[in-house]
């Protein structure tokens, strides 16, 4: 009896965090933001200790970072990847160029400042991790330059993203 | 002329108003557009003309969502002098006004005389001539158009302006040509003003009509560049570190509005551009992005998420504080006046949903008419005599541009090239 009383509170419980997590974004659409093209990239490799390299090796292999719609809010995947990229040009000094990018929903030009706000995240967090200023530049390509095609959610998420180029 | 402009304005927030309610029912006096015969243009020459001028004109004349063409296997004549129409033709087909027209070589060129009945009062409204090239035979018409429609709704007729676009063609992988496009308003004549490789964006007139701004990534940065129309010169405006997006004429082309971020986020600026000296005009952290002059050239719309989402301010060009011009949605942004400063066209999205769509804004009384019904629709951009208005959307996965009349009635894709089409943007009236 307990045991199910307690599972029905955390399901509503639960039920309640997604629906909050949902209105927060200014009620879009269910389903928005429930793609997440990084989501298991590295987070199966953590805690295996004999294998940091290769976990490692996974991680500086990501270079593109999503986002929620209308968001520039890093999310946890993005940031482990973003911690080795930030080891790595703390030691090489070498530039990069961070291109933000938008989903074609919206206008145009509203979306190049959306990219170049997301672009400005990753950037935020490199510097925090000791990375010079001068070794980031910033692009925003708003919503011009697509990585997928077409009008879904699920091209849309592959679309909101900053791509860290050498 | 002012009455009848305010009636006409106020008969289209009328219809927007009672159609937003139910599609059925029509307006008073307005309700249905105005029967009109534009009949067959003689052609006194060998080979046929390359266009159909009646044709062309009846569009026109539709395209204004004041007037409906009666088709031609309709007629019960087919005059095209003066001399040939008889009013009890045109009584039995319910037709309010005939134009007639016919085409005349003349010396290598092509010489039009053309008139226009009223079939109530059986009286001839105007006549009149024009003459030009084969390959003006189009202007010729558009030309014809604004003459009629000036008699007879008293309204200056916007079908001799042009339309700028951008296309993007996808011919592979990391491999889109882009260009910049200008047409006549009805998407025909389209010419290549620029292509590139990379990015074009939100091109724009200045005021005189030859001189276009707009955003290339030519530089695999987005810069702001003039381009003069005849001459195809170009200058490079802008090269700040960042955003430089979004360019704006002032309405005495002398100024230039733009989105730089170059201070950290996007702010407008606008230049002198004589003097190349650069003002700050908005300072907040959030973003503001896409300026559009008001006519006094005193006040600058732009966008704004300052509140959380992105909205419609305005503000004092010299800076000060920004008002917010929009509560209504939760989605406003590209706000672009009509010539009299009366209405605001923006992209909207309503309370509770997630498609994007064109609305009509009043500012006077902040009523909010909706005038697209597709998702994905941005990029509005009006006629400047408020008649007509075009946009972007998508269409079976492909940007396409429409073009509706401000009244609701006419709503029709335009031709355009090949590949994905986007970001209209229309001329003021031309010499």
């Amino acid at each position: 009896m307990e045991m199910t009383k307690f599972g029905k509170l955390a399901a509503l419980g639960l039920a309640l965090a997604i629906a909050a997590g949902c209105s927060s974004k200014g009620g879009d659409s269910a389903g928005e933001g429930a793609v997440d093209p990084n989501a298991g990239y590295g987070a199966n490799t953590s805690g295996v200790d004999g294998n940091l390299a290769a976990e490692e090796a996974a991680l500086r292999a990501i270079t593109t970072f999503y986002f929620e719609y209308d968001s520039a809010d890093l999310k946890p995947e993005a940031m482990r990847a973003l911690d080795v990229h930030a080891k790595d040009l703390k030691g090489n000094g070498a530039r990069v160029v961070l291109e933000g990018h938008a989903d074609e929903r919206g206008t145009r030009e509203y979306n190049m400042a959306l990219g170049e706000r997301r672009a400005s995240a990753v950037q935020r967090y490199l510097v925090l991790q000791g990375v010079s200023p001068a070794q980031l530049e910033l692009v925003s390509y708003g919503e011009e330059r697509p990585l997928v095609l077409g009008s879904s959610e699920e091209s849309w998420a592959q679309n909101r993203r900053v791509e860290l180029r050498k | 002329m002012n009455i009848v402009k305010s009636l006409v304005l106020l008969a289209l927030v009328w219809v927007g108003m009672v159609q937003a309610a139910d599609p059925l029912v029509v307006s008073h006096g307005a309700d249905r557009a105005i029967p009109i015969a534009v009949v067959p243009f003689g052609w006194q020459g060998g080979a046929m003309l390359p266009e159909d001028m009646a044709e062309v004109v009846g569009n026109d004349l539709r395209n204004s969502g004041y007037f409906e063409p009666i088709p031609r296997q309709n007629m019960l004549s087919m005059p095209t002098t003066a001399e040939g129409v008889f009013y009890r033709d045109w009584k039995a087909l319910g037709a309010q006004y005939v134009l007639v027209g016919n085409v005349n070589p003349d010396g290598g060129r092509l010489s039009i005389n053309y008139a226009l009945f009223n079939v109530a009062t059986e009286q001839q409204m105007l006549t009149g001539n024009v003459a030009g090239t084969q390959q003006q035979l189009r202007d010729m018409a558009h030309y014809i158009s604004d003459q009629a429609f000036l008699k007879m709704t008293g309204i200056k007729g916007a079908f001799s302006t042009r339309l700028l676009y951008v296309t993007a063609e996808n011919l592979a992988t990391n491999n889109t040509r882009y260009t910049l496009q200008r047409a006549d308003y009805d998407g025909a004549r389209a010419v290549t003003l620029l292509q590139s490789r990379e990015p074009i964006l939100s091109p724009s007139f200045a005021a005189d009509g030859k001189r276009i701004a707009y955003v290339s990534f030519e530089q695999k940065r987005p810069r702001i560049f003039i381009q003069h129309i005849d001459t195809g010169r170009r200058e490079q405006v802008t090269n700040f570190e960042g955003l430089n997006g979004a360019p704006a004429f002032s309405p005495d082309g002398s100024r230039l509005a733009f989105v730089l971020s170059r201070d950290g986020n996007p702010e407008i600026y606008v230049m002198n551009l004589a003097t190349r000296q650069l003002a700050r005009v908005t300072n907040h952290f959030a973003i503001d992005t896409e300026p559009f002059w008001g006519a006094d050239g005193q006040t600058i719309y732009f966008t704004s998420d300052r509140a959380g989402k992105p909205q419609i301010y305005r503000t004092n060009v010299n800076g000060g504080g920004a008002e917010r011009v929009t509560f209504i949605g939760n989605y406003n942004a590209n706000p672009k006046l009509s010539a009299d400063g009366k209405t605001m066209v923006m992209v909207h999205r309503q309370d509770g949903y997630k498609v994007f769509q064109i609305a009509a804004f009043d500012l006077q009384t902040s009523r909010l008419k909706v005038l697209s019904q597709t998702t994905l629709d941005e990029s509005p951009t009006v006629a400047p005599n408020g008649t007509m208005l075009t946009y972007a959307t998508r269409q079976q996965g492909r940007g396409v541009l429409m073009l509706v009349s401000t009244n609701g009635r006419v709503r029709i894709p335009l031709p355009t090239a090949q590949g994905d089409v986007r970001e209209p943007s229309w001329s003021p009236y031309l010499q």
